[in-house]
């Protein structure tokens, strides 16, 4: 008890900050510096996967909540909702230790300006696990201080008030938390109030409906393309197409003097054209001559035989035992993944204004703190001059961890003086995503006379994940010696296996690749599971007891053990063809959290079609069902997207496609018309949920297709290669 | 030139430099309603659809021109918070959006499906719902389609009632 006491009194008494009188009677705002993060542990929490902890602004005071005056919270979150469901989620933390109705508490993002911000990002499946304890800390905090100037107000001693829904009540006399609040200009910042048991949550661990509901479906302008600004103007970016360009020189003449235009800025890395509407910005644009230096003849044959294993440098990232010997019966498969793009439905848009010594930029980003430094850095301001206001994220899927456009657009109104709203084309998002890296995967297992493996191998190489990202410093790649995104999923998860290994390659592309939900997650287990898979075949054993034999028995091993239980269990798993339909099984680890999946399949006219998918996963503490299984049936519908569909390609120095249909993707045709999903808890406290759902999906289509053809398919996407 | 069109049941003339502007940009950026997204601006992914006389039309690709004297239907004004529309309706009892970016153009496309073809089956859904949504929230969708079928039903029947 006592330690856990000390270990909870995180939030010291001194650094508390309030403030009052924000414009309106009754709103106090307060703010709290926060949990000074061991650079180790952030360091290790990345690099095993397991949960990252929430990382705060350690400088910078911060403002959570607002209570306003007709009784409700405002809660500015530091983690934006990109629509994993995360504002919902921390709605009921908050209103479970605060004590409040759950449509008492709204959600805002937390603009830069108010100090909120998160010092790493929104990705990784963090934000739930992350604000777990900090933010229940917090609610309960300004709960004790309601309760104690509500006590004084009332002339009652604090031990005699309770409080329903923010309304406290004592000795016959209530007051709101907003009459609470009123006027107190000096609040007494207790310690970290105990807080509640499992057994009497009210609103974590229930199926809430989504707090952003009724914004998403009666269309308000909530996103990034919907912000405006007064007086505001359009820019475009001349962008090349070719890979690899480096700016030359510009002839401008043409545009200058096109209908509409204000100004055309040339910097050193880019020309933008900024004109009276968005029409009239994008004929300029497109009347500009931009001379490019690129490379012309890279196609997709180049990339593959750049992306093998082999190339580049390796690290062993998990031994155990001995190698493989010559003399050894090794069975070696080859997998690989394509290129793959974000595709997200909103583009990259931005709205900035630079006002002399400060500016203000709107965004749909997963990044505010780096899109605050980046834009700072680059117009020379103080960084607390720039207030960085996010909007929802029409779709974030790592694709906005990058905010380059956001410098670029501000640059753009600092040279016409006035607020520039620019966002790409559905072309510019193709060709200048950042790509999910291809990956080539040689995996090498022997059986032993029982018909279980002795020894596994699993060599892959991947392009740049966590490596040259904005995000995450070289120097902790360097210092690791890996990608650490890249290593997502690709480490052995059957230990009880004698002798493994995994070696991560790492090779540099000319184009960028970077984070995609899940990072190496998706082929790295598509590569992994198809082996297990072919090994249970060839061992003539169930694939799921081939696997349960060959798991070890630490805490995650045994809550592997259970999903991978509960999704046989559901889905009647067996290995008979019926009705020309057929399951196949994978699971795996993500961020400490295990998923198995099982897919029924069948093929029709050559092509694979999932009817159903059975999905058992255990997040640990659930705390919004609801949304972890709709993140569980949208991870499912992407990965099939993924694995079936989509693929990039290089044809002379350009990627290709660059519009939806020939980029396919999955359709309301093509998604399972059922996906059942199996929560398991085996552990007290929240964990990941957004990503991990994305790793058995490949593999469980592909076991299935194996199963009713005969076929093993070893490149992503799955395509048959003879008739059924 | 002046264009003049009914949107949301409201008759608008808007003065545009050029005829063959999307209805689109006239949509969001002349009328201030954001709601219809833009996505691909090909026609490629149904994040712009909105109603033209009744008809889902992909409005990125849509010249303002040919809305001239046309009925325009946005999801604003399909329905509201006090009055939601049943596609809407189901849309909440299903707990449908994720990042919501494309759900307008599904709800319209839906709600246009729904006056041609009252019960749709799967089948239905697959040849008529083509959008993209990225976060793959089809299979609640789809539910809440079918949901939105009866509810649309079952509003037939009480305004049937009350007449």
């Amino acid at each position: 008890m006592a330690d856990k006491e000390k270990d909870s009194k995180k939030v010291s008494r001194r650094k508390f900050l309030v403030k009052g009188g924000l414009g309106t009677i009754g709103v106090v705002a307060i703010g709290a510096y926060l949990f000074r993060s061991p650079i180790r542990r952030q360091i290790l929490g990345v690099v095993n996967s397991l949960e990252a902890p929430y990382l705060d602004n350690i400088d910078q005071p911060m403002i959570w909540f607002e209570v306003t005056s007709d009784n409700n919270i405002l809660l500015h979150s530091p983690k934006m909702e990109m629509g994993q469901g995360t504002f919902t989620g921390i709605a009921q933390m908050a209103a479970e230790e605060l004590s409040v109705s759950m449509n008492q508490i709204q959600v805002v993002h937390a603009a830069s300006s108010t100090g909120n911000v998160d010092s790493f990002a929104t990705g990784g499946s963090t934000s739930i696990s992350g604000l777990w304890k900090p933010l229940r800390e917090l609610s309960a905090m300004l709960r004790v201080m309601l309760l104690k100037e509500a006590a004084l107000k009332m002339n009652v001693d604090v031990d005699q008030i309770s409080v329903v829904d923010g309304v406290i009540s004592g000795n016959g006399k209530t007051l709101t938390y907003s009459q609470a609040a009123e006027g107190v200009e000096n609040w007494e910042v207790p310690d970290v109030p105990v807080l509640k048991d499992a057994k009497d949550y009210k609103y974590i661990g229930q199926p809430i409906a989504r707090v952003d509901l009724d914004e998403k479906v009666y269309g308000d302008p909530i996103f990034g393309m919907d912000a405006e600004m007064p007086d505001m103007l359009y820019g475009a970016v001349v962008r090349p197409t070719k890979i690899g360009s480096i700016f030359v020189s510009a002839d401008t003449k043409a545009a200058e003097h096109m209908p509409g235009v204000v100004k055309i800025v040339v910097e050193d890395d880019f020309v933008g054209v900024v004109a009276n509407s968005m029409l009239e910005a994008e004929k300029a644009k497109d009347a500009i001559i931009v001379t490019w230096d690129s490379y012309d003849n890279l196609n997709t044959d180049a990339i593959v035989k750049m992306m093998t294993v082999g190339n580049g440098n390796s690290s062993v990232i998990q031994k155990n035992g001995d190698s493989f010997d010559d003399q050894d019966e090794i069975v070696t498969l080859e997998f690989r993944s394509p290129i793959g793009a974000h595709a997200q439905i909103e583009p990259n848009g931005v709205v900035a204004f630079v006002d002399g010594d400060s500016a203000t930029i709107k965004i749909s980003t997963q990044v505010v703190g780096l899109t605050r430094k980046e834009v700072a850095k680059r117009l020379d301001l103080d960084a607390e001059k720039v207030n960085v206001v996010p909007t929802y994220l029409g779709g974030g899927f790592g694709r906005r961890l990058h905010t380059p456009h956001a410098v670029q657009a501000a640059i753009m109104s600092k040279a016409v003086g006035k607020p520039v709203k620019y966002f790409f084309s559905r072309k510019e998002e193709f060709q200048h995503d950042m790509f999910r890296p291809p990956t080539h995967h040689v995996i090498k297992g022997k059986l032993n006379a029982e018909g279980y493996l002795e020894g596994l191998e699993h060599q892959f190489v991947s392009g740049d994940v966590a490596t040259d990202s904005a995000l995450i410093p070289n120097a902790l790649t360097n210092f690791l010696g890996v990608d650490v995104g890249a290593i997502r999923g690709g480490f052995i998860q059957y230990t009880a296996i004698p002798n493994f290994k995994a070696e991560c390659w790492h090779v540099e592309l000319p184009f960028a690749t970077s984070w995609w939900r899940s990072l190496g997650l998706l082929a790295n287990t598509f590569a992994m599971e198809s082996f297990m898979d072919e090994m249970a075949l060839k061992a003539n054993k169930n694939a799921v007891d081939f696997r349960l034999h060959q798991i070890a028995d630490e805490p995650i091993d045994i809550r592997l053990k259970n999903v991978i239980k509960a999704a046989a269990e559901k889905s009647n798993y067996n290995e008979e063809v019926k009705d020309g339909r057929a399951m196949g099984f994978a699971a795996s680890i993500d961020a400490n959290t295990p998923c198995a999946q099982v897919a029924e399949v069948s093929i029709v006219d050559n092509e694979i079609i999932v009817h159903k998918v059975i999905v058992a996963m255990d997040p640990g503490l659930a705390v919004n069902p609801d949304q972890i299984r709709a993140q569980c049936e949208g991870c499912v519908i992407m990965g099939m997207s993924a694995v079936l569909y989509e693929q990039m390609f290089v044809e002379d120095g350009e990627l290709t496609p660059t519009i939806y249909g020939p980029y396919q993707m999955a359709l309301m045709k093509n998604a399972p018309k059922e996906i059942d999903v199996v929560l398991l808890q085996g552990k007290d406290t929240p964990g990941a949920v957004g990503e991990p759902p994305l790793g058995p999906i490949g593999a469980a289509i592909a076991n299935a297709v194996r199963r009713l053809t005969g076929e093993r398919l070893t490149e992503l996407p799955l395509k048959l290669s003879k008739k059924a | 030139m002046e264009i003049s069109l009914t949107v949301n049941g409201v008759l608008k003339t808007v003065d545009i430099a050029d005829e063959n502007t999307p209805l689109l940009w006239v949509v969001r950026d002349t009328l201030d309603l954001k709601g219809t997204k833009f996505g691909c601006g090909k026609a490629a992914c149904g994040a712009c659809t909105l109603h033209v006389d009744g008809e889902a039309v992909r409005s990125c690709s849509y010249p303002v021109k040919f809305a001239e004297g046309k009925k325009v239907t946005t999801i604003e004004g399909l329905g509201d918070r006090e009055n939601p529309h049943p596609v809407q309706q189901a849309w909440i009892e299903e707990i449908v959006p994720q990042c919501g970016y494309c759900q307008p153009g599904f709800m319209m496309a839906t709600a246009a499906l729904l006056n041609k073809v009252p019960k749709p089956t799967d089948e239905d859904i697959d040849k008529n719902i083509i959008n993209v949504c990225r976060c793959g929230t089809y299979y609640r969708m789809r539910k809440a389609i079918h949901k939105a079928a009866e509810l649309q039903a079952e509003k037939v029947i009480s305004e049937s009632k009350e007449l």
